[in-house]
């Protein structure tokens, strides 16, 4: 049967990994080849590699720092950042990217995600969505949680599935950072919507955390940045810890 | 050296970056005399089986893989590995290659409804048969799999399992021991998937 995944997230700017609180506060952490090496090695099972400031600066990603990481790490490489037309998927997926992550281009044009997955596979498309609680409900936000759509998170999912998307990426912009747990209420919200693989992120902070995430066995993923980057949580003792708890999870 | 087929279809960076990270040559070709000249070959493949037959026919290459299939060692990998079989029934049934029997049949068919598909994710694979390419492997080493669809009625022919709801075919092997097909992703495999690369660099 299929392991439960841990994915460490790489937050790119100016081609170095940086972390920030609520989307805010960046701080430099490290090299992205070194820091995507060391977690391959650690026990990473798939790696997100996201350009942050690629779609707030209108530019497109950094493809010598995503060429530079997949040609060394042999797992799974999902990338994200500035993605909003088909040559974007291209570009990104001939750089070595396996999946590619979509956000505030899918907001913009909803048809990039069914055009991407008629032309790449569905699994090559993963929708990612920030998410916040607006007046008690769940809404979506475009550019890095800078910017309120209005949009239903619910709805929004739901239409993703509908276009062909092969996973959710569901970042609650409430928990980012805070390390406070991942936001269960926000997870079981999406999951009871969909059927497609769901991703947790935000919110990790200890290895209590994700045994409380994989509880719910409608996800299949937990992502976290700052924890890992710290070496807070190492993802060997993690998985150990997980697996004496009765989570099947890759050693 | 080792010839990857370039018919069109996929993502090749990865499996050439794999390829080289483990000190093996390999060139990205869709050259019929440079696929003669290389010592061995890999099949690569995303997509959808009947798309894929027709671009490989479309390049005039589906006669020159059969012939190579005789003569040296050759990997089919995901879409890759499901071409090698006699047919699939993946939007309407479509002849393969014929170079192992059997047939490739929808995951969802022979799952429960519970279970995801596509099979995605790492997932144990099982060794039912010892065979020179399990040379650097042990048993129940975690490999990568994202598919759909998968290979029946070939259990002369399976070196290697994994369990998704339905005994699923991972490692196969022709009865000449030459022709290999992989349904996971050894490439995206980490660790073990290099060193299954590097038991088929040795064939």
């Amino acid at each position: 049967m299929i392991s439960k995944r841990i994915i460490p997230c790489l937050d790119v700017m100016n081609g170095r990994v940086v972390k920030g609180v609520n989307f805010k506060e960046i701080k430099d952490m490290a090299d992205p080849v070194e820091m995507a090496r060391w977690y391959s090695e650690a026990g990473a099972d798939e790696l997100v590699f996201y350009d942050i400031t690629a779609s707030y600066e209108g530019r497109k990603l950094f493809t010598d720092v995503l060429r530079a990481v997949a040609s060394q790490i042999f797992i799974p490489l999902t990338v994200g950042g500035g993605i909003n037309s088909l040559d974007d998927f291209d570009t990104v997926l001939k750089s070595g990217a396996d999946k590619v992550s979509i956000n505030s281009g899918a907001i913009k044009d909803p048809s990039l995600i069914s055009a991407a997955a008629k032309r790449y596979g569905s699994q090559c498309v993963v929708l990612s969505m920030d998410v916040k609680r607006v007046g008690g409900k769940f809404r979506v936000f475009a550019n890095g949680g800078r910017i309120g759509t209005g949009i239903d998170a619910l709805e929004w999912a739901k239409r993703g599935e509908y276009l062909g998307a092969g996973e959710i990426v569901l970042n609650s912009i409430d928990t980012d950072g805070v390390r406070g747990g991942f936001d269960i209420p926000m997870l079981r919200a999406i999951g009871e919507t969909v059927s497609i693989p769901l991703i947790a992120s935000g919110g990790a902070g200890k290895k209590e955390d994700f045994l409380e995430l994989f509880r719910y066995d409608r996800i299949d993923a937990g992502l976290a940045a700052g924890i890992f980057h710290t070496k807070k949580v190492d993802i060997r003792d993690l998985k150990d810890y997980l697996r004496g708890c009765g989570v099947n999870v890759r050693l | 050296m080792i010839a990857v087929v370039d018919y069109g279809v996929g993502n090749l960076f990865s499996l050439t970056s794999s390829l080289r990270f483990i000190g093996l040559d390999c060139m990205v070709t869709c050259n019929k005399k440079e696929l003669l000249n290389a010592e061995r070959i890999i099949l690569p493949g995303v997509g959808a089986f009947g798309d894929a037959m027709a671009k490989l026919r479309e390049s005039g290459l589906e006669d020159t893989v059969k012939e190579l299939a005789e003569v040296k060692p050759l990997l089919g990998i995901c879409l890759g590995m499901q071409l090698l079989f006699d047919k699939s029934c993946e939007h309407g049934e479509h002849k393969g290659l014929g170079l192992i029997p059997g047939e490739v049949s929808p995951l969802a068919a022979d799952i429960d409804l519970s279970l995801k598909v596509p099979h995605m994710g790492w997932n144990k694979l099982e060794i039912v048969r010892n065979d020179p390419i399990f040379k650097y492997s042990d048993n129940g080493e975690w490999v990568y799999y994202v598919h759909s669809y998968y290979a029946k009625k070939c259990s002369d022919y399976i070196l290697g399992v994994s369990e998704y709801g339905v005994t699923v075919t991972g490692l196969v092997r022709s009865d000449s021991g030459m022709i290999y097909g992989m349904q996971f992703h050894p490439e995206k495999s980490g660790e073990a998937g290099l060193r299954l690369l590097k038991a088929f660099s040795e064939i």
